[in-house]
């Protein structure tokens, strides 16, 4: 198109250019400065550090001062892996049997399945925590995972009902005409298809139950103390610079992560679909 | 072949979990809230008349949804130039670029909000910088202010506005923008009349996501808002986790529900006419 640029062409790509450059910095800069600032040797958030070390890692690591934190990590590690594990389980087998069903039942099941994604997280955890009171269930790692699993399957059944809904049925129908079972067709041909989907969800919903915090909030205890309950805790007390070295490792955690995530299964592709 | 079950009782354990540890109780929380003492002994209206009676109730209420509506209005202001630069990008910049708007959706909500603790702090990047420039003289007050949280909320939910507004932006036919290019129109008014109009699901799908996230996130409200600016979940943390009085709780986090809820089914019903209009 031969068209001259105008003052409205030239406007607009200078105001959408700069709002989106905006956009970028706004995301990106708090990430990096808190990486930075884990290596202060100040007492103090002061940006920019005064100076570099490694004392807030250090103290980080030492068994003795961080005894609380490691036994935190610990926790929202053991949950995490647990309530994926069953939320896979679970939510592969429902959408199984919801992706491919055109009924209302099963797009009321599905919704009520996503549900978990747009309800407010306060008011799950608080109502579980009368629920498992009320019914003389003592508090335990237990709980937490069966809570954390409610809130963080919706990922993995989105994930895999999106695969399953690009799948050819036509591959399943010729499977079972040559005779194999649906059991054998589901473990030779639609799991390893849909592999990617589901793995993709897992990750989602790991992550989101490290990160979780309506449902440990109400559902932890002193005992079985979570990750992000704790780091909210050292927030709200003395501004212990230790959070800054947490919030290090889970940075590049969650980058490398991602990294790997992506290479495999192609992870953005699938939060965008 | 015996093996085969029917299709829908695949989904049969993930309901039976969902039902006892999900509709269960949220069932209680509702019969809950008809107790009016703490020990949940005397049933009756008690604490739906202490809460609805009390105008400061309705102020936090109606705080809670514009602290959402105020964060919605943010994130898509930043964020729609950017989805609609991501757009006209190449594949491998697209990558670079859908990297760095997830990566702080897998990044927890604390970290996120520790971040900008230290952006808006007194000693922060903010106070530093524009006293380094001379454009103030003392540190700004930024965080325990309404400002301070809207800025970090943006930041901490644009994945979820970016995410499924790129998702149906990317789906634009191109030739639609080059024939109106060619017809006459300028940029911004392709912009308002074809692409975001045809963007509409992306966008209220990316706005209720956020709506949702935000009048929930207590983390964020409680440590960047601080104790004088009261939203719903840190009225339902006091009542039920310091004070004890889990009735009371449970009408306060039933306002959150049911207020919430109702803008999200208004987005939606939105969201489905605009689909609609386009496709049909």
């Amino acid at each position: 198109m031969g068209r001259r640029q105008s003052f409205a062409d030239i406007s607009y790509g200078f105001v959408i250019g700069a709002i989106a450059l905006l956009a970028v910095v706004i995301i990106v800069t708090p990430v990096i400065i808190v990486v930075i600032l884990s290596f202060t040797d100040h007492q103090s958030l002061k940006f920019p550090p005064t100076g570099f070390s490694l004392q807030w890692y250090q103290q980080l690591f030492d068994e003795s001062q961080s005894r609380q934190i490691h036994r935190a990590a610990g926790n929202t590690l053991e949950v995490a892996a647990l309530s994926t594990l069953f939320g896979v389980v679970l939510g592969t087998l429902a959408a199984l049997g919801l992706a491919r069903s055109r009924s209302v039942a099963a797009r009321v099941a599905d919704s009520f399945f996503l549900s978990p994604l747009v309800l407010p997280g306060i008011a799950f955890g608080l109502a579980a925590l009368m629920y498992f009171t009320l019914i003389g269930i003592r508090p335990s790692l237990g709980l937490v995972i069966a809570g954390h699993m409610i809130v963080t399957v919706p990922f993995v059944v989105r994930t895999t009902t999106a695969s399953l809904s690009q799948l050819d049925p036509a591959l399943n129908d010729s499977s079972q005409s040559l005779g194999a079972s649906w059991f054998y067709t589901l473990r030779r041909v639609t799991l390893p298809l849909i592999f990617p989907g589901i793995a993709a969800g897992a990750f989602l919903a790991f992550m989101a139950s490290v990160d979780n915090v309506p449902v440990s909030l109400f559902l932890s205890t002193a005992r079985t103390d979570m990750l992000p309950i704790r780091m909210w805790g050292m927030m709200e007390a003395t501004l212990d610079v230790r959070i800054a070295a947490i919030s290090g490792i889970l940075i590049t955690a969650a980058f490398l992560l991602m990294l790997l995530m992506e290479w495999t299964v192609g992870l953005t592709r699938r939060m965008r679909d | 072949m015996t093996l085969k079950p029917a299709e829908w009782q695949l989904a049969l354990p993930l309901g039976l979990a969902f039902a006892s540890l999900f509709l269960a109780p949220f069932l209680l929380l509702f019969g809950v809230s008809f107790f009016n003492d703490d020990q949940i002994t005397q049933p009756g209206f008690g604490q739906w008349i202490k809460f609805f009676g009390d105008p400061f109730h309705y102020k936090v209420i109606a705080d809670t949804l514009l602290l959402g509506v105020k964060t919605v209005a943010a994130t898509v202001i930043v964020g729609y130039p950017l989805a609609l630069v991501f757009i006209d990008l190449g594949p491998r910049l697209q990558r670079v670029l859908i990297f760095i708007i997830v990566m702080p959706l897998l990044l927890s909500v604390v970290v996120r909000t520790f971040a900008w603790i230290v952006v808006l702090g007194r000693e922060g990047v903010i106070n530093t910088l524009l006293l380094h420039l001379g454009v103030i003289s003392e540190p700004l007050r930024l965080l325990q202010t309404e400002l301070g949280l809207v800025i970090s909320m943006t930041q901490i939910e644009m994945p979820l506005m970016l995410l499924p507004l790129i998702s149906v932006m990317s789906r634009i036919e191109p030739n639609l923008r080059d024939a109106s290019a060619a017809l006459g129109a300028s940029r911004w008014r392709t912009l308002f009349t074809v692409i975001v109009p045809l963007s509409m699901p992306g966008l209220i799908a990316g706005c209720l996501l956020v709506f949702a996230s935000s009048t929930t996130a207590f983390i964020s409200q409680s440590i960047i808002g601080g104790v004088r600016l009261i939203y719903l979940p840190l009225l339902i943390w006091q009542q039920s986790l310091v004070v004890f009085n889990w009735p009371f709780a449970a009408v306060t986090s039933l306002a959150l529900l049911v207020s919430v809820l109702s803008v999200i089914a208004a987005l939606s019903y939105l969201g489905r006419r605009a689909g609609g209009a386009i496709h049909g």
